[in-house]
């Protein structure tokens, strides 16, 4: 495979070759010297339209651990406040030489077009409300780091689903590893259609918490609602937030997740980030090796990644 | 060469380890995935059997730094495991088949990024020749002329010429 676009590209085959590989980043993030030459003389571009602190710096320092070079591209301080276009944007890039661009765009879709005017790969790092491959990859990676294996976990999706990229790929990669996913949202969160989704759907968190052995906890996008979605945050709290009240109800070996950013006091509580379940800060380190991982099947290692 | 005459080849390698840094002072195994690390295993049992006090053992994988990447697979299941600091320590690489030389190349950088030994040397099983660098073995089982296309096969039962054409890669 030469780009990561959505996880159904990937296949069972293929996110499980990349767990595979991520173990080998593990072991060098792991080092002294958390470096390998496997990329040396290829390029890595990341060009993000949207603002993102952990997966852009992420991604870099995976390209980094790799000895690839990476340059950067934010929309703002760029010529696309002169009104360049995507695609002159992204030629004028190609023309520099590069051997992947790692993409993020507020509209879904454009890793795909991007994907159609370039020779080099693409990575899709979220595209509007659409997918957010890698994120599926680390959250299934810190899973299966924890309890050895999805299949036939239970796993909770709580809160924002209608405007989150990262539910769209966890469901799709939780489904084909094998775990049985519920979401539990108000209706105004949940998408118009839930057609071909492999899930359950429950309102009541209360009732769900004590059968999980994951809770995976969605930020609460407000700067992407646009209409009035929720009578107040206070009651999506009081209906939806995983507040220590409810952290109590979960099994004691259940894991806690979020993709960050938190809203803190919102959607998790303050204190349950720092709970013994949380995962919320291996799923970030585990981040940088299967970003590695990622960037080396696509560029290294000769292999195909087509499950 | 049979079973049985590669475990006397280890045990020469032990006593010869031994010799040429008069005792086991310093010195650690590493075998390089994947055939040298049941080699590397042997060897150090025959060094503890003899000299009665434990080696320190690693593995390595030396495939993020080949100059061929691309060209052969990852095995994801043959990682790095050293748990001891190299530093200061004389390190006896080992592998199963000595050949172009270029793993051996692409394990001695690795072994950098884990410490600065004090000297590297290499065991290996079987040197078939057709060196493509500047690379030789300190401590060597059987000399085993072989042309290019052919295939050294090492197993449990012992060393086979094999003829497979794998186009002179390995």
């Amino acid at each position: 495979m030469k780009h990561l676009l959505a996880v159904a590209d990937l296949g069972t085959e293929g996110i499980e070759e990349v767990l595979r590989v991520t173990d080998s980043f593990v072991e060098v993030s792991s080092r002294a010297i958390p470096k390998v030459p496997a990329l040396r003389g290829k390029t890595v571009v990341s060009l993000f339209y949207e603002n993102s602190t952990r997966t852009r710096l992420s991604f870099e320092t995976a390209a980094r651990r790799l000895s690839a070079d990476t340059m950067n591209f934010t929309a703002p301080t760029s010529s696309v406040s002169k009104g360049e276009s995507l695609r002159d944007t992204v030629e004028t890039i190609e023309a520099m030489g590069i051997d992947a661009v790692v993409v993020r765009h507020g509209s879904a879709g454009v890793p795909q077009r991007i994907a159609s005017w370039i020779d080099a790969s693409v990575v899709n790092a979220g595209d509007g409300w659409h997918e957010h491959p890698t994120q599926a990859l680390l959250d299934c990676y810190t899973i299966r780091q924890r309890r050895g294996s999805l299949e036939g976990l239970r796993i909770a999706v709580v809160g924002d689903v209608k405007h989150s990229r990262v539910a769209r790929s966890d469901v799709a990669a939780f489904a084909l590893l094998g775990a049985d996913v519920t979401l539990v949202a108000p209706p105004t969160l949940l998408p118009p259609s839930l057609e071909g989704w492999p899930v359950t759907v429950s309102h009541d968190l209360d009732a769900v918490l004590p059968k999980v052995d994951v809770v995976y906890v969605l930020r609460l996008q407000n700067e992407r609602m646009t209409e009035a979605l929720l009578p107040s945050l206070r009651e999506y709290t009081a209906s939806y937030g995983l507040t220590r009240r409810r952290a109590d109800l979960l099994p004691d070996d259940a894991l806690v997740m979020h993709p960050g950013p938190m809203n803190r006091g919102v959607e998790i509580a303050a204190d349950v980030a720092a709970l013994a379940g949380s995962v919320i800060t291996t799923q970030v380190a585990n981040g940088v090796a299967v970003r590695m991982a990622v960037l080396y099947l696509l560029l290294g290692s000769g292999q195909d990644l087509a499950g | 060469m049979t079973s049985e005459d590669v475990r006397r080849a280890i045990t020469r390698i032990a006593h010869e380890v031994l010799e040429r840094n008069h005792g086991l002072d310093g010195v650690a195994l590493v075998g390089m995935q994947t055939g040298g690390v049941p080699l590397a295993g042997r060897l150090a049992a025959e060094l503890e059997r003899i000299e009665g006090t434990a080696v320190p053992l690693g593995t390595l994988d030396a495939t993020f730094y080949r100059d061929d990447i691309g060209l052969r697979p990852l095995i994801p299941e043959a990682v790095t495991d050293i748990s001891f600091d190299l530093s200061g320590r004389t390190v006896v690489l080992v592998d199963d088949v000595l050949f172009t030389g270029r793993t051996v190349r692409a394990a001695l950088n690795a072994l950098t990024d884990y410490g600065r030994p004090r000297a590297v040397q290499l065991a290996v099983l079987v040197d078939r020749g057709h060196r493509e660098l500047p690379i030789r073995p300190d401590y060597v089982g059987k000399n085993l002329p072989t042309a290019r296309h052919e295939l050294v096969d090492v197993s449990d039962s012992g060393v086979d010429l094999g003829t497979v054409d794998r186009g002179g890669q390995r």
